[in-house]
């Protein structure tokens, strides 16, 4: 076994897995990864199950260290620039932390979430209901039932004679974030809905794991007052409270909620809503069913299809940074404030 | 009888989950049928279903749309809804210990005022009912009652508290319950209990199911803490009533 030492770390950082099934009926959080796709990713290119436990590495800077042995790495999720001293590395391929080597990461470019995979079947530690995943509010998570802190270890294996892999994923799809309406749509009016639909809105700074606050011009109001009876609650379920201005709920929403819920966010777009930084705008679009199950099956399909789209790494030293310059130049937000990824409650979840 | 059952909406909650909908508002007999419904398919399981979430008014069915669809799950459902039998739910009775008041209810006071009532009076008003779990949900074992006496209905506080303490028996709107962790809560701080409804380690792990039914008793201070370090060594320190 080798160690991986947390040298340096902002908020948001902890291990996550696919999240903690099965026992939603009991008020068990399901937490797991804000992004899926990106975790799957990650951990293709090390050779592991696609949502064995890894890091999840919030949009502030980080710094991991290997002791004891080396450590084969990967990363997938939002755009920031990843040095080992002098070398930049790739996003998208394995490569191995040397003993006493460190991996320094930016602040995010592009992007909230970044997912760092380790080879060997990822973080070590003892699952709660079949997952590692942390779930600060209930205690929950291993081998830290709590977000990343600096002087964290990490007991992890110690790199393969492997050969390194990089991977071709295909682009995200752009344009507005699709939802099905319901399950409370008509707790508002049409025209209400149409506003919900039509406006742009920004994540707000004070968003987190719990849920994605969002701003705009527009007021959501309810028909009949947003006092409703507690029910259930998915991942993407967008929740309209008396301000008028929605919440959408992500992995480490409560089970049930009380207020309407005008529409969800389709699961197969969940990741890429969930990697929209603070500030940045967006708008939604309603979709029928049959489009969102659609989009859910050929998520599925690209899943499974991961391994097939290993590659050989270049060889090339690409300089990620300039082309990432490049790329974001003109979208980029700053978004990132230490002070808005906190995992206070916030008055607007409670039972 | 089954014939007269309005039948439930079908709604969607997204592309992998269906909320089986019996009625907008609390609602005894709609939870009845919710719980009917749970267990029906506890009993013939439907290929793609993951897990299921009762609540006051509403199952929600969290499904894999790569093995079935909307459509077809929604209809499953319907026609299951309409053979569910609430005759079917078997509760369990459960005796739970509450102190009321002092530093365990830092509201008991200002709610019995707001309620133009003695601390007394609602102390044996809240005690009095056989409350059922209508449902478990937003923390892990946060258990929500049904069966509260209208006469201590209170709105919500105008602003929540952000940390409220584990064991927290709270009255909001109509509805009262038992939180187990701590957490943020808007409801009115009326007592504690030192039974954990959550518990890891401990076999049950989750002490309440939906459907079981609970009533509640005073206990003083000095016995909540005699309970307390007996529920922190996995005690249950809840009593099941033989029926």
């Amino acid at each position: 076994m080798s160690t991986l030492v947390i040298a340096m770390v902002g908020p948001a950082t902890s291990v996550q897995d696919a999240g903690r099934y099965g026992a939603q009926r009991y008020g068990m959080t399901p937490s797991g990864a804000m992004d899926p796709l990106a975790l799957a990713v990650a951990n293709c290119l090390v050779g592991n199950p696609l949502f064995s436990a890894a890091i999840e590495i919030g949009p502030l800077g980080a710094t991991f260290s290997a002791r004891d042995g080396a450590v084969r790495i990967a990363l997938a999720g939002a755009q920031r620039s990843a040095k080992v001293g002098q070398d930049s590395i790739a996003l998208h391929e394995s490569f191995i932390l040397a003993e006493g080597d460190s991996l320094t990461l930016g602040a995010t470019r592009d992007g909230v979430f970044s997912y760092l995979a380790i080879e060997g079947g990822g973080v070590k530690g003892e699952p709660t209901f079949g997952s590692l995943s942390v779930n600060a509010r209930a205690g929950l998570g291993s081998p830290y039932p709590r977000p990343l802190q600096v002087g964290d270890e990490l007991q992890v294996p110690t790199a393969s004679l492997a050969n390194e892999h990089a991977i071709i994923v295909p682009a995200r799809p752009e344009g507005p974030i699709r939802v099905v309406l319901g399950p409370q749509d008509d707790e508002f009016d049409d025209d209400i809905v149409q506003l919900f639909l039509r406006s742009e809105w920004k994540i707000s700074g004070t968003s987190d794991r719990m849920g994605y606050r969002l701003e705009g011009p527009a007021k959501i109001l309810h028909r009949y007052g947003h006092n409703v009876v507690s029910d259930g609650t998915v991942n993407g379920s967008i929740q309209v409270p008396g301000s008028g201005q929605p919440i959408v709920l992500m992995p480490d929403r409560g089970t049930s909620g009380g207020y309407p819920k005008i529409a969800t966010v389709i699961s197969a777009d969940l990741g890429r809503f969930a990697q929209i930084p603070a500030g940045r705008g967006l708008r939604f679009k309603a979709v029928s069913m049959q489009e969102a199950q659609a989009a859910a099956r050929a998520m599925a399909a690209l899943l499974r299809d991961l391994p097939n789209r290993l590659r050989e790494p270049s060889g090339l030293a690409l300089d990620i940074e300039a082309l990432q310059n490049a790329n974001v130049a003109g979208v980029a937000v700053n978004a990132i404030d230490a002070g808005t990824w906190q995992s206070e409650p916030s008055p607007d979840h409670q039972p | 009888m089954a014939a007269k059952l309005s039948p439930p909406r079908i709604l969607p909650s997204g592309d992998a989950a269906i909320t089986v909908e019996f009625s907008r508002q609390i609602d005894d007999e709609a939870n009845r049928r919710v719980l009917a419904l749970d267990r029906l398919l506890a009993k013939t399981p439907i290929d793609g279903i993951s897990e299921t979430v009762p609540t006051y008014r509403s199952l929600l069915v969290h499904y894999d749309p790569v093995r079935i669809d909307f459509d077809t799950l929604g209809g499953k459902l319907a026609a299951l809804a309409q053979q569910a039998s609430t005759q079917d739910v078997v509760a369990r009775r459960w005796r739970v210990p509450v102190t009321y008041g002092g530093e365990h209810g830092i509201d008991l006071e200002g709610t019995a005022k707001a309620l133009n009532l003695s601390t007394e009076a609602l102390i044996s008003r809240h005690a009095a009912p056989t409350y059922r779990v209508a449902m478990i949900g937003f923390t892990p074992g946060w258990s929500y009652l049904s069966g509260l006496d209208p006469s201590l209905e209170l709105t919500r506080r105008q602003t929540p508290r952000l940390l409220t303490p584990p064991g927290t028996i709270s009255i909001g709107g109509v509805q009262t319950g038992i939180q187990c962790i701590a957490g943020p809560s808007g409801w009115h701080l009326l007592g504690r209990t030192p039974v954990r409804t959550y518990q890891l380690g401990r076999d049950p792990i989750f002490l309440l199911e939906p459907g079981d039914e609970v009533k509640l008793y005073a206990i003083d201070a000095r016995q909540f803490a005699e309970c307390e370090r007996a529920a922190e060594h996995g005690e249950i320190v809840a009593e099941l009533v033989a029926r």
